[in-house]
């Protein structure tokens, strides 16, 4: 917001218990009260959400101008006005006996299973009762009853008895996520949340309902019966499943992470968070953790080793090799940092790559000449937008929060949205997005053909790497419109990889490797004589590197060889080079390793994660006594036994080391554009592959989430209607898509869809396209009906 | 002199008075043509100086709500009318429609065009299949004979009438909860403001009247403000349905002027059923605290009856003699409010649920005497607390029948059970 909008703003002084207190107009009185502290008891009301003034418990006396309502009125739905005087329970009789009465009404149908419900100690009616009800109840007829609880899905769980029908869970879904799945049946004292008979609540934003539930009528399947709330230690902490940057809360008992909650942070995540990052955590504790490091003998046998063994043999191996260094985007801010210095002083090399998965020379450019070091479009430029453009970017499946931010402006204001892509989405029809739909890889020139002004937003998806010349084109719609454009990776890891310097053209704070100055600056922080100055080699290249014998070993640090095309080829040169892999748990990796050194998982260990917009997402250890230790710091000791010491024994170490560095005002990396590449021709039963991830799918960080599974979208093919009568199908037939790696059947799914594309997702069950048909985007493959 | 003034029912004796040739025949059409060839400020002015207030129950002046309709705003507008008559006692709209529903059809033709809609629905409760059926057949024959869709009797005005057949809920006569409800959703309350006329159906500003309130209208066009004005009191003018119904000799509809008293209506009804004496009655249906003898000559006009501590409602006029046990009676519309609760607000949707408990435990002489105060203070809590009036009028007799007669709920308590004998306030008691 502009100092300009600001004062713009008229601000009304009301007098509230006989205290005046300032708001800007619209403001309503029970939040103006809540300014001076008075807390005005409430269940319906949420700042978040449109008021309906449904349970009022929040019943005042208001007098405006001298003439005083006869009644008590609902403060949640009413704003402030001039001369307004209003009296809550503090001062009005009336309105505290109306309070009380609506209290002792909601407790009247309320069953008393405090002690066995999950809620019990959290609880806003258990404390509003206390605070502003009667100690005893008069009413003693027959309660309401249902049987309990159902599942409205597999994720989430009513006890429709303990429900006060508040209705903020069917405005949450309606207003927020646009999901109306549940909703208020029947009347009267049976009225109850539910869903359509054979339609279960598979919002991928349910789980903020059963946090916002003022009762305990919506639980977590998972949650369930697990803790009282006053046994958990609850730690502040960010979410590591996507680069939206979640403020969250962990919640742990007896060293295990028991639930996580959305936490406070307007400009992010305002109140809300996916339910990926809500119910996806139990990877941490999953069967094929890690915990001792491992050494392959002389047998070829992985065998549990101890921790100086280990380093020796990692040293070892690594000593006056050439080595490179594969870090995925799931590591942390610090971490990468670890990494990037790790390679620069112990192996002295710049072949380092952050990127595991799908990505391009294009990109690597793009991110050092015009990402890295640069902070300048944040969520509230999403609010002030006149046009938002999404490139290669869906997001509700890749970035849920940047989609609730859409919708809301969506929905507030109207915004338009505009997706350049191949199939349209649940989120394409939730925003009323334009949809430019392009065949794969025409994508470039559909962008070049968009008119954005200097008020637009361009949010640029980290598949535009997939699409020859995607991202030039964005750049150059960007730098003629003047619209600020934005990079979105998907993990949350990569944008602080990045700073980090884990590419093979940058150093830390975006210094290019290339600029002597760079490398003389990084050097002298880092107390060594020089640093390797011929850039270094991308992930693919470091892969075609190890097969050609260009280099012998590989430090890899959360990288699945899935993520990578090729992977049985990625497997097959790991298994001949020296391979140090830092994991949290089993992997493909580890599994071909030649060490293997186990690390500490974000609940485990401090560190923080940059989301989309640069913006730090610091967090603690929610588990205080973990045996395991982050990658830092056991790159540290690697490097100590190697004799090259990066000096880098605690998180805080890393992070003043990355605050001290400060900001690189030298030259950037330059970029140089890339011209728009074309779908190639698909004829007869020939189509063009496109696909991207789904929120919830096989992801590594999911695993052992069988509630959160439950609520997956269907696995489908998605062809055109004009492709499914050629192919001879309708919806709910088996197709096969193959190439001459492989095929995938699936049922499909006629829908909005380019007529050349055929769309799958890629790392679904029954449908992972890198594994299968190692091709994702813009490659020909054969649909045919199975 | 009969104080009757028979205007919408001047001609229900005729057997084929719903029939578009039978309203024709005594007048009818005549009005619209006349309206429409006015300016639509005109028309409203001329509602607003005739005094017509909205006969559903609340009194508001029908010209004036007309006026709240912004103009030249470029929006669609929409006039609604609420012909969900569901409340106890209440009988005036199913009869007019089901012997006159041209005279509602002119109605919508006139108010339409004074407010600029285009588009004009009738929500009508869904249980009165034969009352949709001829306002149906109406709406048809006014098509066909070029009253409503495109160029309305060649003036060049577009009028589309559209009846929607409500599921049966006593909230959607809410005006809000109509509104949802005829967009498709479940009928509750909305929150206010905005107001209808501001944002009503499909968020444009929309008018919503009772059925008798534009019924009124085409009469008032033909015979001008001055003539209703002629008849009722100072601030109710005009005349009105009573609804007679209970223990009377003749129960049935009467149309008077404003300010007749229930001493004169039952004079005209044959008085109370033989042998009986009126013991309470409500003025305006089941949501309106109960009057008793005491007050048979009340004036019955907006400002009367709330003087006189009730309200003139929908000026059902329920009657019920000795015989009637009055805990029983209370018992019956408490049930009736908590089966219709819509369930938005606490106060209505957990106070009625607790209203009947106690007060069936009373009927059946399980109560206590601090019931009473339980009741009492429990309708306090009710009343005025919920989100809508529903909640208010689900009070209205369990206060007014405590107040009036709370030696008979102890009678319950300390006989243990009704005193009654409820077979003999049934009409076919005196038959045996």
């Amino acid at each position: 917001m502009t100092t300009q909008e600001v004062t713009q703003v008229e601000m009304i002084t009301v007098v509230i218990d006989g205290f005046e207190v300032t708001v800007p107009k619209g403001t309503l009185v029970i939040r103006a009260a809540e300014k001076l502290g008075i807390q005005i008891p409430r269940f319906c009301d949420h700042p978040l959400l449109d008021p309906v003034g449904a349970c009022r418990q929040c019943l005042v006396d208001v007098e405006i101008n001298g003439r005083a309502f006869p009644k008590p009125q609902a403060s949640c739905t009413i704003p402030v006005e001039p001369n307004m005087i209003v009296k809550t329970q503090l001062t009005s009789p009336v309105a505290d006996k109306a309070q009380k009465g609506v209290m002792e009404l909601l407790l009247g149908n309320h069953p008393l299973d405090c002690p066995v419900c999950d809620k019990g100690g959290e609880c806003p009616l258990q404390n509003q009762a206390m605070s502003n009800g009667n100690a005893e109840s008069r009413l003693t007829g027959y309660k309401r009853t249902f049987e309990k609880p159902i599942n409205i899905s597999s994720q989430v769980l009513l006890d429709r008895e303990r429900c006060v029908l508040c209705a903020r869970c069917t405005r949450f879904s309606n207003q927020i996520a646009s999901d109306p799945f549940i909703t208020l049946n029947h009347r009267g004292a049976l009225q109850q949340v539910g869903i359509y008979e054979n339609d279960p609540f598979n919002s991928y934003f349910s789980g903020n309902t059963v946090q916002i539930c003022p009762v305990g009528a919506l639980t977590g399947a998972s949650y369930r019966f697990r803790a009282r709330p006053f046994d958990l230690v609850s730690t502040p902490s960010a979410c590591e499943h996507c680069a939206s940057g979640c403020d969250m809360r962990t919640d742990v008992r007896r060293g295990k992470t028991l639930r996580r909650l959305a936490g406070d942070d307007a400009a992010v995540n305002e109140e809300w968070n996916c339910d990926k990052g809500r119910w996806a955590f139990k990877y941490v504790t999953s069967t094929n953790r890690l915990s001792q490091p491992l050494v392959r003998n002389a047998e070829g046998v992985l065998v549990e080793a101890s921790w100086p063994e280990a380093l020796a043999a990692a040293a070892a191996g690594l000593k006056g090799k050439r080595a490179a260094v594969l870090t995925g985007g799931r590591v942390t801010a610090e971490d990468a940092y670890g990494y990037s210095k790790f390679a620069r002083i112990a192996l002295g090399t710049n072949d380092i790559d952050f990127r595991a998965r799908v990505s391009s020379a294009e990109e690597g450019e793009f991110l050092a000449a015009k990402v890295a070091g640069k902070f300048d479009v944040h969520y509230s430029d999403i609010d002030a937008a006149d046009h938002v453009l999404l490139v290669a970017f869906e997001p509700e499946e890749e970035s849920p929060i940047v989609f609730l931010r859409l919708n809301k402006n969506f929905k507030k204001r109207g915004l338009k949205v505009t997706s350049v892509a191949t199939k349209g989405s649940i989120a394409m029809d939730k925003l009323k997005a334009d949809f430019i739909k392009v065949a794969p890889g025409d994508e470039a020139a559909a962008v070049a053909g968009v008119s954005l002004t200097a008020k637009s937003v361009i949010l640029l998806g980290e598949r535009a790497s997939e699409s020859l010349g995607l991202i030039s084109a964005a750049v150059a719609l960007a730098e003629k419109s003047g619209a600020k454009l934005a990079w979105i990776p998907r993990r949350a890891g990569e944008r602080g990889a990045l700073e980090a310097g884990a590419l093979p053209t940058l150093l830390p704070g975006g210094r290019p490797v290339a600029d002597s100055a760079a490398r003389v600056d990084i050097a002298a922080a880092w107390g060594v004589d020089s640093l390797p100055s011929t850039p270094g080699r991308s992930t693919h290249q470091i892969i075609e590197a190890l097969g050609n014998d260009e280099l012998d070993a590989v430090v890899v640090g959360g990288v699945d060889a899935y993520d990578l095309r090729n992977s049985r080829k990625v497997l097959d040169v790991m298994k001949s080079a020296f391979v140090v892999s830092l994991e949290i748990a089993e992997s493909s990796i580890t599994s071909i390793a030649d060490v293997v050194l186990p690390v500490a998982a974000v609940t485990e260990k401090s560190g923080s994660f940059l989301n989309w917009e640069g913006r730090a997402r610091a967090f603690d250890a929610a588990v205080a006594d973990s045996l395991n230790r982050s990658d830092l710091r056991i790159l540290s000791a690697l490097a100590d036994a190697m004799g090259s010491s990066i000096s880098l024994g605690t998180v805080s170490a890393a992070a003043r080391e990355i605050a001290e560095l400060g900001k690189w005002d030298g030259a950037r990396v330059p970029f140089t554009p890339v011209a728009a590449g074309s779908a190639p021709a698909a004829s007869g039963s020939q189509a063009v592959l496109t696909s991207w991830r789904r929120l919830l799918d096989m992801g590594v960080m999911q695993r052992g989430e069988d509630n959160l599974a439950g609520t997956r979208r269907q696995t489908v093919a998605v062809i055109s209607p004009s492709r499914a009568t050629s192919v001879g199908v309708s919806t709910g037939d088996q197709v096969r898509i193959s190439n001459e790696i492989g095929s995938i059947t699936l049922p499909v799914l006629v829908e909005d869809i380019h007529d050349d594309a055929v769309w799958i997702p890629r790392n679904s069950f029954g449908s992972q396209a890198l594994t299968a048909l190692n091709a994702v985007h813009g490659e020909l493959v054969t649909v045919v009906k199975a | 002199m009969s104080k009757l003034t028979p205007v919408l029912s001047a001609h229900w004796d005729e057997k084929d008075s719903f029939t578009i040739d039978a309203y024709k025949r005594n007048g009818g059409y005549a009005a619209a043509p006349k309206a429409l060839a006015m300016d639509p400020d005109a028309v409203i002015q001329l509602v607003k100086d005739s005094g017509l207030r909205g006969r559903g129950g609340a009194g508001f002046p029908t010209g004036m709500k007309w006026g709240f309709i912004p103009q030249g705003d470029n929006k669609e507008h929409y006039l609604v009318v609420n012909a969900d008559e569901s409340e106890p006692g209440t009988c005036k709209d199913m009869p007019l429609l089901m012997a006159n529903p041209h005279v509602l059809v002119e109605g919508v033709i006139i108010a339409a065009y004074a407010i600029r809609a285009k588009n004009a629905f009738i929500y009508i409760r869904g249980e009165v299949t034969h009352v949709a059926r001829r306002l149906n057949k109406a709406i048809a024959d006014a098509y066909k004979a070029g009253y409503l869709g495109k160029n309305v009797f060649g003036t060049g005005h577009d009028i589309d009438l559209v009846l929607h057949i409500g599921a049966g809920a006593y909230i959607c006569g809410e005006e809000t909860a109509l509104l949802d409800s005829l967009e498709g959703f479940r009928g509750q309350p909305r929150l206010r403001p905005p107001f209808p006329a501001i944002a009503g159906l499909y968020a444009r500003p929309t008018v919503v009247n009772n059925v008798e309130s534009i019924s009124a209208v085409p009469a008032i066009v033909n015979n001008g403000p001055e003539w209703y004005q002629s008849m009722g009191t100072e601030k109710s003018k005009g005349a009105t349905l009573y609804s007679l119904s209970g223990h009377v000799n003749n129960p049935g509809q009467f149309e008077a002027p404003l300010g007749i008293t229930l001493r004169e209506i039952l004079e005209l009804a044959g008085g109370v059923r033989n042998g009986h004496q009126l013991k309470f009655w409500t003025p305006g249906g089941s949501s309106t605290p109960l009057f008793t003898a005491e007050h048979l000559d009340v004036p019955l006009d907006y400002e009367g009856v709330s003087a006189a501590g009730s309200m003139l409602g929908t000026k059902a006029l329920q009657i019920f003699d000795e015989t009637t046990c009055v805990v029983r009676a209370v018992l019956r519309w408490t049930e009736f409010y908590k089966h219709e609760s819509c369930g938005k607000c606490t106060p209505c949707r957990e106070g009625t649920w607790w209203l009947v408990q106690i007060l069936r435990d009373l009927e059946a002489g399980k109560g206590t005497e601090a019931d009473l105060q339980k009741l009492l203070d429990l309708c306090d809590n009710i009343l005025g607390r919920s989100f809508c009036a529903l909640g208010d009028g689900a009070t209205s007799s369990i206060t007014s029948s405590i107040k009036l007669f709370r030696d008979e709920y102890i009678a319950h308590v300390t006989g243990g059970g009704c005193p009654f004998d409820p077979a003999k306030s049934t009409l076919f008691a005196e038959a045996k």
